[in-house]
């Protein structure tokens, strides 16, 4: 295993174990269309955080997400992952699965994977077992009690610890890494997870140029095989991810402002206004 | 209560009447000349000559009624003079009604007592009421009536006949239609018998209901029967809605202790988002800094709570303080280590108490204003000191919602708790405010202290007893509001004493807590949720 | 071997171990040396070391859910005293005709109230096996009704330690009854034999000494496995971040409710083994204080480290016994400072000082 690398990892003639997802076989994306979101709303004592959202992600498409402060970014990630449920609209996963019916641990099961903005990885465990709970595997009880790594899932486990540069850390503490390193072994946990849809929360904040790039290589590769939702308030790092046309959506007062290409998002007057404030 | 309190006072007053007023100048040939009568005069004249006397005018006659009816009217055998003896033994002290002086007895056999017999004494019994019901308050001519009820001889009734056209008081023309109308339920007339039962279908007093009871099982009248029947049943009906009334109040005066108890919590932890189990024992201090006001102010019990208020507010509120600044402060953010510090805190001041007072139960006078009750009517009357109780609570409770809304420490409470880095940001002292808030909640403690020092032992356990009830309230109520807080204390204690009456008082409170237990399985933010610091930990 | 392979890295559980092994060895031999020998250990001593040890084994299962589960449980005390009440309700049976009233088929105290057959849920407990059952069963019901309301509606944090509060002292309150048919105020006493032999001879005292030891050992073995296994990793997932957990497809609620669960069992054991050692069982082991007191014997040892829950469960017992009996007014000073004390400065307990020391 020592010599494999992010290069290698990339390379597109070359599926790995690791990218292939775990999905429930309930999954249809006939339609080539992997989340709708249509009609959403939900508002906190009043306010009206998401107001009349619709959203479609293709499946196997890497979509941006920007928007200002407040705009409805997180609270659309937590509608989608079970966390808050929506006034109105409907979310479905695929044709049918619907998502407004299940909880967080059932969501994540069906193939949706999150990434918070503030980098949660369990710090009283090892990074080693942090990925190791994050695989993909039978979680009721007694499974877990039972369980005994077999070699096939230590190696998986080593080649994510080797893509996100951790293999050195292996039994430290996931308490005592950098900002960048959890937020490295939290995308780890994700991989681990194989999510069909990766909800990417602002995925470079604390990192490096280098690690930016790193980072949007690594989504980008991932893209394909998985849809992939990243929303990020760096407009270089999303001008990045967004290189060869592909879309992205402006979030403004909880609905869709406007979507396109970034030029064309860019060039849209009311995104502008919104930004700018003209 | 009340009856009983002004029969004893009716006796009393005879006795003053008896021993000062006696020789009255105007009047002392005239008792001369009644004594000797008396004193020579076989049973059926003692009737006669008493009321020739009491024809006179004279209220003397009346007292010596009441002597002879307590078997303590003697005469002297060879004086032919009549004296008040309590004991007819030698050494006692006799009072010679003459003149009110002084004798000791030297033999008794010398003293002869004014007897009377059964005859004369249910006559005399009956002179007396109705000499009551001729006092001057209306409420001791309404109690005379009312113990004539069933028992009033056809002189007495007629008597009451010409009374009731002079009578202005309504309360004592109810009482004396009621002796009226059981006179009647009791005589031969079927027509006067049918208005009294419609008379003592209106009222509540409890006397009606036996004599209407008494009634239906010895007549044999059917439509008359049918008819007291009924009103038996509006009685029955009366009588139940008035125990709920009552124990919707025993339930609102337990509420309000429980909304007292709670309502610090409700600062300290609801507000705060502290957990303090140490919040009984500054209850606990409460209730000794009252028992330490009334041993300083052994003479003025009456206005002890008056200064007690006060000193347990600083007292409980400085210890507050003190706990916040010792170890609280070091704990924000944790809470759960919170709550075991807190907890060994608590453990501390329950030794301290039993060090310094004792680990006995220690007795806090009630002062005598908050005694008695108020009778509402026959069926309904509410103890006073709960009536206080919960007047006392939502006085504090308007309080304190006064001190959150109104004031500048309220402001900054509400500020610091929804988001301590920007309040510091504004300039507000948060540490400062912390400090303050928590010696608010657990000084309003100590105040419920005082009151529980009213209903219940104060001992070093006392805090531990309200400490769960505490937490219910405020859980229950909703974290972080002192609306929730006095809602859930409320109906919590009018659940309580709904439930008493057929589950017992113990299965009562189990099946509270359960209810509650449950409840937070539905709503873990209770009744009315709160959004903030308090609400996300 | 499967019982290192759990020890492995557990530097202090093979020390407990071994003690154990050796107290188990050891304490009948010292027992049986002539009662003028310096190393003779007296019965009264062994008895009261085997308390201990049951309450060591209700720490630990306090810690399996306080340390790794981060559900701080204020009604633990409540499973420990179903545990002992199940076994008091078979120790009653085994009283027979032997009581004051001696009625062969009712408890005393249900002569006393007059009561005319034995209530449906005494039956069975003329059975040792029943009644052992019961000792793991009732609390386990109990655990798993409570957890599966409490956990699938998230109540967590503060709010769920005080409703197992609540729970406890609830149960005081309907165990002080005599209506419950468990002999209320008093509670169970006047135990005479168990299993046949006499609860006052020594050599019942040194078996139920030997119990306790092993019934440490077990439930600290199986606790053991359990924080080792992945199953104990998700644990401490859902300790440290349970939205977290949750998002990465844990359900947290079955997690909890079967450590949960488990730890009212081993909680149960605990009480069962306590009561013929310390011969009655009444309602106040339900009382509030007394789960809490448990949670200061794991902070004081060390929470999250399951034989730093024995320590500090044995330190504080031997110090209460200490003081209650030299310095009664002192006791409760002290245990008080102790709360405040341990949770100001000594966050990891003794086992944390241990550690430091080690490492430096």
């Amino acid at each position: 295993m020592s010599g494999f690398s992010l290069q290698e990892f990339m390379r597109r003639d070359q599926v790995f174990d690791i990218v292939n997802a775990a999905q429930s076989e309930r999954l249809n994306v006939d339609k080539q269309i992997l989340l709708y979101l249509e009609g959403l709303s939900v508002s906190f004592d009043g306010f009206k955080a998401i107001n009349d959202l619709n959203l479609y992600i293709r499946d196997g498409e890497l979509r941006c997400i920007i928007g200002p402060n407040g705009a409805g970014k997180t609270t659309m990630m937590d509608i989608i992952t079970g966390k808050t449920k929506p006034d109105t609209g409907t979310a479905y996963f695929g044709q049918t699965i619907d998502l407004l019916n299940m909880d967080e641990p059932a969501i994540a099961e069906a193939g949706i994977g999150r990434k918070f903005q503030k980098p949660t990885v369990f710090e009283n465990l090892s990074v080693f077992a942090n990925l190791e709970l994050a695989m993909a595997q039978n979680r009721d009880f007694i499974s877990l009690y039972t369980a005994k790594l077999s070699s096939e899932q230590s190696d998986r486990i080593a080649d994510v610890q080797q893509l996100i540069g951790l293999a050195e850390h292996s039994f430290k503490l996931a308490g005592a890494l950098s900002h960048g390193q959890k937020q490295w072994l939290e995308i780890g946990m994700l991989l681990m997870q194989r999510p069909r849809l990766l909800l990417v929360d602002e995925p470079v904040a604390g990192m490096t140029h280098q690690e930016m790039d790193k980072t949007a290589e690594l989504l980008i590769s991932l893209a394909g095989k998985h849809s992939v939702v990243v929303v990020e308030h760096d407009m270089e790092f999303v001008r990045n991810l967004a290189e060869g046309g592909r879309t992205v959506s402006v979030l403004h007062q909880g609905s869709v402002l406007a979507e396109g290409t970034m030029d064309q998002v860019q060039n849209d007057d009311r995104v502008k206004q919104v930004y700018l404030g003209e | 209560m009340i009856r009983s309190v002004s029969k004893s006072l009716l006796s009393s007053l005879m006795l003053i009447i008896s021993l000062l007023a006696l020789p009255v100048l105007a009047g002392e040939a005239e008792f001369n000349q009644y004594e000797e009568k008396l004193t020579k005069a076989k049973f059926t004249e003692k009737s006669r000559i008493i009321s020739d006397w009491m024809a006179t005018g004279s209220g003397e006659a009346l007292s010596l009624v009441q002597l002879m009816l307590d078997s303590q009217l003697y005469y002297h055998k060879k004086e032919k003079q009549l004296y008040r003896v309590e004991k007819a033994e030698k050494g006692a002290e006799a009072i010679r009604l003459r003149d009110g002086s002084l004798v000791v007895i030297d033999n008794k056999r010398h003293f002869k007592r004014v007897s009377i017999n059964n005859t004369l004494r249910s006559e005399f019994g009956a002179l007396l009421s109705t000499a009551a019901l001729l006092a001057e308050s209306p409420a001791d001519r309404r109690s005379a009536a009312l113990d004539l009820i069933g028992t009033a001889t056809p002189e007495v009734v007629g008597q009451l006949r010409e009374l009731i056209k002079s009578e202005s008081d309504s309360s004592v023309l109810e009482a004396f239609n009621i002796v009226l109308a059981v006179a009647d339920l009791n005589g031969d007339n079927t027509t006067r018998a049918a208005k009294a039962i419609t008379t003592l279908a209106d009222t509540l007093e409890p006397a009606a209901l036996a004599a209407l009871t008494q009634f239906v099982e010895r007549s044999s009248d059917e439509v008359l029967v049918a008819a007291a029947n009924k009103a038996i049943q509006t009685h029955q009906d009366q009588a139940s809605f008035y125990s709920g009334v009552e124990t919707v109040y025993f339930g609102l005066s337990l509420g309000s202790v429980l909304v007292l108890a709670g309502i610090g919590l409700a600062i300290t932890f609801g507000v705060m988002g502290v957990i303090n189990m140490a919040h009984g024992e500054l209850i606990m201090i409460g209730a000794y800094t009252t028992y330490v006001v009334q041993l300083l102010m052994p003479n003025s019990i009456e206005y002890s709570l008056f200064v007690a208020i006060p000193a347990a507010f600083v007292v409980s509120g400085l210890v507050g303080i003190a706990i916040e600044r010792g170890v609280i402060r070091f704990l924000y953010g944790r809470p759960l280590e919170t709550l075991l510090a807190t907890f060994g805190i608590s453990l501390v001041l329950q030794q301290a108490v039993r060090s310094i007072f004792s680990p006995l139960n220690r007795s806090v006078e009630t002062p005598s204003w908050m005694a008695g009750s108020i009778e509402i009517n026959p069926l309904l009357s509410l103890t006073e000191s709960r009536l206080y109780i919960i007047f006392f609570c939502l006085f504090v409770f308007v309080a304190l919602s006064l001190v959150m809304k109104r004031t500048r420490l309220g402001l900054q409470v509400r500020a610091v708790s929804q988001n301590r880095a920007m309040a510091r940001a504004m300039g507000v002292r948060s540490e400062w405010v912390d400090a303050m808030t928590f010696g608010l909640g657990s000084g309003v403690a100590g105040v419920a202290g005082v009151a529980l020092s009213q209903l219940t032992n104060v001992g070093p356990n006392l805090g531990q007893a309200y400490i769960i009830d505490s937490f219910m309230v405020v859980v229950f109520g909703g974290v972080g509001n002192l609306w929730g807080t006095l809602v859930a204390g409320l109906s919590l204690g009018l659940a309580n004493k709904v439930m008493e009456p057929w589950a017992g008082a113990v299965l009562a409170k189990i099946l509270v807590l359960v209810f509650i237990i449950l409840f937070i399985q539905k709503r873990p933010r209770g009744l009315f949720p709160q959004r903030g610091r308090a609400a996300e930990g | 071997m499967f019982l290192l392979q759990i020890l492995k890295n557990d530097k202090g559980g093979r020390w407990l171990i071994g003690l154990l092994i050796a107290l188990i060895v050891a304490v009948p031999v010292l027992n049986s040396l002539p009662a003028d020998s310096a190393l003779h250990v007296p019965t009264y001593t062994i008895s009261l070391l085997g308390k201990y040890l049951t309450l060591a084994l209700l720490a630990v299962a306090v810690d399996l859910v306080w340390g790794y589960l981060g559900i701080l449980t204020l009604g633990h005390a409540a499973f420990f005293a179903l545990g002992g009440y199940a076994m008091g309700m078979y120790l009653m049976r085994q009283i027979g005709d032997r009581g004051v009233y001696g009625n062969p088929d009712l408890p005393d105290f249900m002569v006393f109230l007059n009561w005319q057959e034995l209530p449906w849920f005494w039956s069975g407990f003329d059975q040792f096996w029943f009644a052992a059952l019961m000792v793991l069963l009732v609390p386990g019901l109990l655990a798993y009704v409570f957890g599966a309301l409490a956990f699938r509606s998230r109540v967590s944090g503060v709010y769920l330690s005080i409703i197992t509060q609540a729970l406890t002292y609830a149960l005081m309150l309907a165990f002080y009854r005599n209506e419950m048919g468990f002999g209320g105020n008093n509670g169970l006493t006047d135990f005479k034999d168990i299993i046949g032999f006499s609860l006052s001879d020594d050599a019942t005292k040194i078996g139920l000494f030997i119990a306790s030891a092993v019934a440490l050992m077990v439930g600290y073995l199986i606790s053991r496995a359990l924080t080792e296994s992945r199953a104990g990793r998700a644990c401490v997932a859902v300790r440290d971040s349970e939205s977290r957990a949750r998002f990465m497809g844990y359900r947290v609620e079955n997690i909890k409710l079967w450590v949960f669960t488990i730890s009212a069992m081993i909680a149960g054991v605990a009480g069962a083994l306590y009561v013929p050692q310390v011969g009655i069982i009444n309602p106040n082991e339900f009382s509030p204080l007394n789960s809490i007191e448990v949670v200061v014997w794991v902070a004081v040892g060390g929470r999250a480290s399951l034989y730093g829950a024995v320590i500090g469960a044995l330190l504080i017992n031997y110090a209460k016994s200490y003081f209650t009996v030299e310095l009664p007014d002192v006791w409760l000073f002290a245990l008080g400072g102790l709360f405040v004390l341990v949770t100001l400065f000594l966050p990891k307990g003794v086992v944390g000082l241990i550690r430091k020391k080690e490492s430096v």
